[in-house]
């Protein structure tokens, strides 16, 4: 325990909070998702502890939910992201040949343009709901992630270690599995909670703009959105969603460069 | 032909070979999803006429190459076609929002870019103290915060908090320079903060590599002033990497301008392209995109070239 | 600069130099590099600083500079240059004395010259910084030292950018930049470890005469003995931060007092006493040209060797012979183009993917670093471990109990099944190298430049293991190397290969013996011998340029 960096207690901390809150939103929410329990705007009180939102809604309650869906929308997507990012840049680096320079410079296209571009492209042809925003995000996130198992890959392909274990015999499945896969982990865990932290940024950026999690859902981006004309007026009800964005990013953010440093510490095991 | 003017032109090319695929990768985005066009357009309950009618509107009784190659020569040809929910004509449209853009992405790259190369150098000058500290503790901050959340931050505090600027940002012809930029005060100055957080740290790490090389060391045992060391034997060095990473910012600003387009009510090419996302009026949306795209990819070439022309081994190859 | 009579031009007096590292998952703490170093070199004279690696001997040589790289701090103690302590001269009097009265040349001189300044400019610099003389005639000077130098072209030499030039070359370009500003001393940091050996001794000569033509005092760092022997006055041993013994050249080459020194000097004189050559070899190499892909130039060529069972064939070449190269095209990881490979009595296949798992068994390779040879996510007990899980199947106590014989074997005991790689010191990763090798029970063992990562001493230990193994085992060896004093300890026979060719092979007996032909009695002759006046002899008779001019 002592190990570990304060920061990163801090922010596992946090997360772990963020994820529990996401995952009993249903039992830690007082009132409901689109309850009308208030007037409009109310200041926070003892029966609203956040105060109501433009339509008189428990704005604690919206941001409970809200949680569930940011968190659940970029958990998928980043699974998503990571599973088809890491099997095609692994496999790549290990087959290579076309394989890889078809992926590869396709790859190299999504990414020429920003994806919040191509994001807005695609969304302006396609009914927007859940699945399509996680698949749209989580494809387009895949890149990335693919452009990193794939050099991290290459990188370890080419050590001494797996030319002796291939010059043993060993198969495709034990230089992947055994070989590559341990050392190529670390990295890659530092790289999940970056991705993570870029869907939630995404999906929140999206539904701002109108385009990400519809109504009767709401999501932080959207409460941002309903409650932005409040600010104008002084009231900052739209800014509490925002900082619960950038609580949720920090917090990933310590953890991921914790393991981060651990990794680069061991790459670097000469010294001094 | 010198070997660099080659690379450059190779360069240039693949550039431009790439603004191709992404034409094709933005029309087949728009036009080959899983679905109807038309039918996502109009919504589950448009009637199978008005389905059809739109279908007749938007070509899609024409095979997709036929209909892509129309477009594309329509582009070359500064026809970017016409918008389908008031039929006006887009190049029109787009050609002062452009502008307007490109404005506010100017004055915030004027401030940004020599601001955060001045504090890039502080960062590096005092590396590991409190200086440097504060930079990458407002690195962390800013990339955990999406561009809405700090143009709403700032909006607040300078608009409510202190009444200082109005929080829509609407500029119009008549405007002198002067009321123009106070007008995008707020926008630019929250498109800086998205920018140089990033474009701080990118730029410390490209010095800190350039100092920590051995002929950095080898100008220190020869007993040179550290200005002289900076001057003669780190700068020379360090302007590829810190200008590579200036372009990739200024590419990064692209998206930046979108949004923060939405937050200010700026009548750019971001908002342009948001409003006709909810419309679903495609052609709009492919013409924004292919423009952000082309600008995007750009910034990238430029940062490029200039890396090849700054490297001494291929500037005067063996 | 100031002529104080009797007092020498360097005194380091009870030097303590610490530095603070930062171990991975822990607290950051202070350690101590050297411990009370004193030192005295006389104006106009060569010492030499000789140790292995952590010896603290460069740390030493910057500290006369009073510069420390990276964190590293002098703790304690006095520098004085010219009758000055260093220490006490605050930052304008050291910008007064580095590039002035004391200099430096570097190991990587490729990466000491700025790649965006011409090298005229930079040799000047300090002449003009301290304003030692004006820039013409600091031009003119620096021609000069080219010209002295040996460097092509000396005139239009300096007009040239950094990566214009050879490495060999860079390296001597420095020694200019160093001797440009008449300094009192040069500190020469390992100057010519990173080049071939036949290279190396051009460079070595043009420094010698450089700082005989100057009458420039130095500090000569570098792990290797016999080379200090050639250029040094006197040499200091240095081990672990401290002194081990001072002393002149010729006592501690010809009269070593301390142990540790014996063994330095004596490291190099093994001599392996060669075996006859048994009827049927084990592997035969048939005309074998190979090349990589895209690049349309043949890498080896026509390339026929073979090795008996037990015995050592030792391929000698420096960089780009295509020595490593054979060890992958034998492999099968590069095809041959041509030719064939026949081993222990059977055809193989050029491809790897066509090999037998008893092809691959039986010939097991070892490869130069040893840390980047092991998975370091694996402990010791599963490198050597799955080798006979692979091969013979062996699971659970059954393979633990081989695994602890192997380790036995390679003398490295009990406890060290669960250890991962990063716990190891560098000889003792290449033993369980050897271990996992071994446990295939191979008739053939590629070893690629084994040894030339490690310490003298500790190449050694490597070395004897390796026969004590043959002698067991019966495995022949495929020994890769560019060092011929590590040939001599251990061939059978020799082949030399030159630009992809193999030049001379045969007995070693045969091959060590003349009439050479040019390019083996260049490689030959330019082994650095441990003896005082080799340098000149060898430069008085060469027959052939080196490879790197």
């Amino acid at each position: 325990m002592s190990r570990i960096p304060l920061s990163a207690l801090i922010g596992l901390f946090l997360t772990g909070t963020f994820f529990f809150v996401a995952i009993f939103a249903q039992w830690l929410g007082p009132y409901g998702l689109n309850e009308i329990a208030g007037d409009v705007w109310e200041e926070p009180s003892r029966t609203f502890l956040l105060g109501t939102d433009t339509v008189g809604r428990d704005l604690l309650s919206r941001m409970i939910y809200g949680a569930q869906v940011t968190i659940f929308i970029a958990t998928m997507a980043t699974i998503l992201s990571f599973v088809t990012g890491s099997i095609l840049g692994f496999s790549a680096a290990v087959i290579g040949g076309w394989y890889d320079q078809v992926l590869s410079r396709l790859v190299d296209l999504f990414m020429s343009i920003p994806s919040l571009i191509l994001a807005l492209v695609i969304l302006s042809v396609m009914q927007v709901s859940i699945p399509v925003l996680i698949i749209v995000m989580g494809l387009l996130d895949s890149t990335r992630v693919y452009r990193l198992a794939r050099a991290v890959a290459v990188d370890i392909a080419v050590m001494d270690y797996v030319e002796a274990a291939k010059l043993r015999g060993e198969g495709t499945g034990w230089i992947i599995f055994r070989e590559i896969l341990p050392n190529a982990l670390s990295p890659l865990v530092a790289e999940l909670g970056l991705r993570f932290i870029f869907a939630v940024l995404f999906v929140s950026t999206l539904s701002f703009l109108g385009l990400g999690v519809q109504p009767p859902l709401a999501d932080w981006g959207g409460i941002v959105k309903e409650n932005k004309d409040g600010l104008v007026y002084g009231i900052s009800a739209a800014l509490l969603p925002a900082f619960a964005i950038a609580a949720l990013a920090i917090s990933v953010n310590l953890v991921a460069d914790w393991v981060l440093n651990r990794t680069t510490s061991l790459k670097g095991g000469r010294g001094a | 032909m010198h070997p660099i003017v080659r690379l450059v032109l190779q360069r240039v090319g693949l550039g431009l070979v790439l603004l191709l695929a992404v034409s094709v990768l933005i029309f087949l985005g728009t036009e080959a999803l899983p679905g109807d066009v038309a039918q996502a357009i109009l919504g589950q309950s448009a009637t199978p006429e008005s389905l059809a009618n739109l279908r007749e509107q938007l070509g899609l009784n024409v095979p997709a190459t036929t209909r892509y190659f129309n477009w594309l020569w329509g582009i070359l040809h500064g026809d970017l076609g016409t918008s389908l929910t008031n039929g006006s004509d887009i190049a029109a449209d787009i050609g002062k929002r452009l502008g307007n853009t490109l404005f506010l992405a100017f004055w915030a790259a004027v401030i940004a870019v020599p601001l955060a190369i001045g504090l890039g150098l502080v960062a590096v000058r005092y590396r590991n103290r409190w200086p440097d500290r504060l930079i990458s503790g407002m690195t962390l901050a800013t990339i955990s915060l999406p561009e809405f959340v700090v143009g709403y931050i700032v909006m607040y505090l300078l608009t409510v908090k202190v009444q200082l600027f109005s929080p829509i940002a609407t500029i119009s012809d008549g405007m002198t320079l002067g009321e123009k930029l106070y007008t995008i005060a707020l926008p630019v100055l929250v498109l800086v903060l998205v920018v140089l957080a990033h474009m701080m740290r990118m730029t410390r790490a490209a010095i800190l590599n350039v100092m920590q090389s051995a002929y950095i060391e080898t100008a220190e045992l020869k007993g040179l002033r550290p200005f002289k060391i900076i001057a003669r034997h780190a700068f020379p060095n360090a302007i590829a990497p810190v200008v590579n990473v200036v372009m990739l910012n200024l590419a990064y600003l692209v998206v930046g301008v979108v949004v923060v387009e939405v937050v200010f009510v700026y009548p750019g090419m971001g908002q342009y392209l948001v409003d006709h996302v909810s419309k679903r009026d495609v052609p709009v949306v492919q013409a924004c995109g292919l423009i952000f795209a082309a600008v995007y990819i750009g910034l990238n070439i430029l940062a490029d070239v200039i890396s090849i022309l700054a490297n001494p081994r291929l500037r005067h190859p063996k | 600069m100031l002529d104080i009579a009797g007092k020498p031009l360097l005194d380091i007096r009870n030097l303590k130099i610490g530095a603070t590292v930062y171990p991975p998952g822990e607290r950051p703490r202070d350690v101590t590099l050297v411990h009370g170093v004193s030192l005295t070199v006389e104006k106009g004279k060569v010492l030499g600083l000789i140790g292995e690696s952590g010896a603290g001997k460069s740390t030493i040589g910057l500290a006369s500079m009073a510069y420390g790289r990276g964190g590293v701090r002098i703790t304690g103690g006095e520098v004085f240059v010219n009758g000055r302590d260093i220490l006490k001269g605050g930052t304008a009097g050291l910008r007064a004395l580095r590039g002035r009265e004391v200099t430096y040349v570097s190991q990587s001189a490729a990466a000491s010259f700025n790649p965006a300044k011409r090298l005229m400019e930079q040799v000047i610099e300090s002449c003009l910084t301290h304003g030692v003389m004006p820039k013409a005639e600091a031009e003119k000077r620096a021609v000069t030292l080219f010209r002295k130098l040996g460097l092509p072209n000396p005139e239009t030499f300096g007009d040239r950018y950094p990566h214009q030039v050879s490495g060999g070359q860079l390296q001597r370009a420095m020694t200019a930049m160093a001797l440009c500003p008449k300094p009192d001393l040069v500190v020469f940091d390992e100057p010519t470890t990173a080049l071939d050996v036949t290279t190396q001794i051009d460079v070595l000569m043009a420094i010698k005469e450089a700082i005989r033509d100057t009458g420039v005092a130095a500090l000569y760092i570098t792990h290797d003995l016999a080379v200090v022997a050639q250029v040094s006055d006197d040499i200091m041993v240095l081990r672990n931060g401290k002194t081990v013994e001072w002393g002149t050249t010729d006592q501690i080459i010809n009269a070593p007092r301390e142990p540790y020194t014996q063994a330095l000097v004596s490291v190099r004189s093994h001599e392996h006493p060669e075996k006859p050559p048994a009827a049927e070899p084990v592997l035969t190499v048939e005309a074998v040209t190979a090349r990589y892909r895209s690049v349309p130039i043949d890498v080896l060529k026509n390339v026929s060797v073979e090795i008996a069972p037990g015995r050592t064939l030792a391929v000698v070449g420096e960089s780009g012979s295509g020595k490593s190269t054979l060890a992958r095209a034998i492999t099968g990881l590069l095809p041959p183009t041509r030719g064939r490979i026949r081993f222990a009595g059977r055809q193989l296949s050029n491809d790897l993917a066509g090999r037998t798992k008893d092809d691959l068994r039986e010939m097991q390779m070892i490869y130069q670093m040893a840390d980047v040879a092991m998975n370091p996510r694996q402990t010791v007990g599963t490198i050597i471990g799955r080798p006979l899980e692979f091969y013979f199947g062996l699971r659970g106590a059954e393979r633990d109990k081989r695994v602890q014989e192997l380790l036995d074997q390679i003398e490295m005991g009990k406890g060290f099944a669960d250890r991962y790689p990063a716990e190891l010191s560098g000889g003792q990763k290449q033993r369980v190298c050897i271990a996992r090798s071994l446990a295939a029970k191979p008739k053939l063992i590629i070893c690629d430049e084994v040894t030339s990562a490690l310490d003298p001493l500790v190449a050694e230990g490597i070395l004897k293991l390796l026969l004590d193994l043959q002698a067991q085992e019966n495995v022949a060896y495929l020994f890769i190397t560019h060092d011929l004093a590590t040939v001599r300890a251990i061939a059978d026979s020799i082949a030399v290969m030159y630009k992809g060719e193999v030049v001379r092979y045969g007995p070693k007996s045969d091959v060590l013996a003349p009439p050479f032909d040019n390019y083996t009695d260049l490689l030959l002759s330019s082994v650095p011998e441990m003896r005082l006046g080799w340098l000149e002899e060898v430069i008085a008779h060469r027959k052939m340029e080196s490879a790197g001019n």
